[in-house]
């Protein structure tokens, strides 16, 4: 190869290396802002610390006549399994691998459960469910599975405090990549 | 010319390891000659041949050519196996036939699917993409604003984080390829990348994770480290050149190149920037699978070194001794394949398989190794290494760190552990029947 064509060559790898880094990380700018009051709406995420929990509150007992009312159906009498899983009770995790895991054995966080049932439940109707009625559930969950007490009232700022009892069962699969 | 040389047949190619497994460039280094061998042994199996006549189909006008093609009518075997075909509310999986398959692109209506709640009939012109949290300036995209970005495609498999689980039955699962690993695809993706929506949003430094966030029932939800939405993550718009199957997240999906299909968020519709993990559902309880000390791994993210065999597999019957060629597909989320080793004889003797090319990193590809089987019992296994040093661990090294069930699994559809990447092993008996056995 002549040196003329060498640095071509040279020439153009730089061309071509700086061309995938525009496309990778330049943007045209054309997304329209929204502001965080417009996205309420849909920002249903909550955090193990709390983060994102609305106002409301519930007890054991008020979840109790919603749970038979509007979730008995799939998941069974006060939550002892049916077409759905068992929401109450669990056996010890070095029972197999393939324990079914519940509230009760495996769930690090009562946030989660909080999260889960306002953004999923119940199953053909979701996100029907009042604030109110999401923390009473969550209440009568935690309270069947005596991690809370019978009229322990849950809110934005007891259930985050709520220590789950297999909460520290974890070990990161590749802790190097874990921010 | 070679046609003075004598003339190479199947007992002249070199053997590569036991049981008839051949030099995986026998039939390159043989050239034309080879394929002469070959034809040999069709037409002696074939000897009865009768002479040629034209069929009906090559006497008239074909079928007229429809707007969007559909496979021959020959090949309506060829379709995904359902878990919950009905709908139910509960999981639905559809499995990859790989062993009616070949090459390393999966057809978009055969690629994988798992929906917690069926496919949403998103209509795109209303569908929204929002940034927000901790971003210097929330954003909202349109699928036509998005359509105006530059673009970029790479080929990448999806693989489900419980694909071939029943492996981890004490006893083997009689099963076939598609039931035991038909919850991985590999396809062509375009789309945007998300480090350039996110240059566009502004990073706060406190962000640490991102939650991505579907559009579907559950609004499924998984927490990605931003290092990753920054190396090679992507809104994909097309798969294989179309724009997304429903199934497969239309009009838009996270892709996470080589990681646990789940956190693909399908139907993307909302990215939120954040300091902590969510502990969604998914993360936190599903995906977190128990090991034999009662502990759980969590935040399992990357799908491991990967190999199996899709021909021969147990539903593809022998026929007869001779020659065959063996392939399959291997994988690995941390780049390239280097190697993949077969055995024919359960793992006493190997031979290096030939790669097709190209070999793209965090991508299918295809593995193949000429047989000549002599019609006894044989045991076939692969094992594929990749570029950063993995090796598939053998099944007894899963087992060891990850357990096994204590009773038969006996519903082969269902999911005992999770991320298994060992070894898929084929007796092939002297009657040509395939079955899965641990080896």
């Amino acid at each position: 190869m002549s040196t003329r064509r060498a640095l071509f060559a040279i020439a153009l790898t730089i061309f071509v290396a700086s061309y995938v880094r525009l496309v990778a990380q330049d943007s045209p700018h054309l997304g329209k802002a929204i502001s965080e009051a417009d996205v309420a709406a849909w920002d249903i995420s909550i955090l193990p610390d709390g983060t994102g929990l609305p106002s409301g509150s519930g007890t054991p007992e008020q979840g109790s006549t919603i749970f038979a009312a509007k979730c008995a159906v799939c998941h069974g009498e006060n939550g002892k399994g049916g077409s759905a899983a068992a929401v109450v009770g669990g056996q010890p995790l070095t029972s197999g691998i393939e324990t079914a895991k519940t509230v009760s054995n495996f769930w690090p966080y009562a946030t989660t459960l909080f999260d889960f049932t306002r953004r999923a439940m119940p199953w053909p109707r979701p996100r029907t469910l009042t604030n109110d009625e999401v923390y009473a559930l969550t209440a009568f969950i935690l309270a069947q599975n005596k991690i809370i007490g019978a009229n322990d009232v849950m809110n934005a700022q007891t259930l985050p405090k709520v220590r789950m009892p297999n909460r520290d069962g974890f070990i990161p699969r590749f802790p190097e990549r874990i921010p | 010319m070679s046609y003075q040389q004598p003339r190479p047949t199947l007992d002249t190619l070199e053997i590569a390891a036991g049981n008839g497994l051949l030099h995986r460039r026998a039939f390159l280094t043989s050239g034309a000659a080879l394929a002469a061998a070959m034809t040999g042994y069709t037409l002696s199996e074939t000897a009865a041949a009768q002479q040629l006549t034209d069929a009906p189909w090559s006497t008239k006008a074909g079928i007229p050519i429809p707007e969007y093609a559909t496979p021959s009518s020959f090949e309506k075997h060829v379709v995904r196996t359902l878990t919950n075909p009905r709908g139910e509310p509960r999981t639905q999986h559809a499995r990859t036939p790989h062993h009616l398959l070949n090459g390393t692109f999966t057809p978009n209506g055969l690629h994988f699917v798992i929906s917690h709640s069926g496919a949403p009939d998103i209509d795109p012109a209303q569908h929204r993409l929002v940034i927000h949290g901790l971003v210097r300036r929330p954003v909202e995209f349109t699928l036509d604003t998005l359509a105006r970005y530059p673009m970029q495609s790479r080929m990448t498999f999806v693989e489900c984080g419980g694909n071939s689980a029943p492996l981890f039955s004490n006893e083997p699962v009689k099963a076939g390829v598609q039931t035991l690993h038909g919850l991985v695809s590999c396809a062509e993706w375009t789309g945007v990348m998300l480090s350039t929506l996110l240059e566009e949003s502004g990073i706060d430094p406190r962000a640490k994770w991102l939650i991505a966030e579907g559009a579907d029932s559950l609004a499924v939800s998984r927490s990605v480290p931003i290092s990753k939405a920054l190396d090679d993550a992507m809104i994909a718009l097309y798969q294989n050149g179309e724009r997304l199957m429903p199934g497969n997240g239309y009009p838009m999906r996270l892709l996470l190149p080589g990681w646990e299909g789940n956190m693909n968020v399908k139907w993307l519709r909302r990215v939120k920037l954040v300091d902590q993990p969510g502990m969604s559902y998914y993360e936190a309880r599903t995906y977190a699978p128990i090991l034999p000390n009662g502990k759980a791994y969590q935040f399992y993210f990357l799908q491991e070194v990967k190999s199996f065999i899709t021909h021969p597999s147990p539903e593809l019957k022998m026929r007869g001794a001779g020659f065959y060629e063996i392939s399959g597909v291997a994988y690995s989320a941390n780049g390239r394949i280097a190697k993949v080793m077969v055995t024919g004889d359960g793992g006493k003797t190997w031979a290096e398989a030939a790669l097709q090319e190209p070999v793209l990193p965090k991508a299918f590809t295809r593995f193949r190794l000429p047989w000549k089987w002599d019609g006894g019992p044989a045991v076939l296994q692969s094992r594929a290494w990749d570029e950063a040093g993995n090796v598939q661990p053998t099944r007894a090294e899963v087992i060891a760190r990850r357990g096994q069930t204590k009773t038969p699994v006996t519903n082969p559809t269902a999911f005992p552990s999770q991320h298994y990447n060992g070894p898929t092993s084929w007796a092939v008996s002297q009657s040509g029947e395939v079955t899965h056995v641990y080896a």
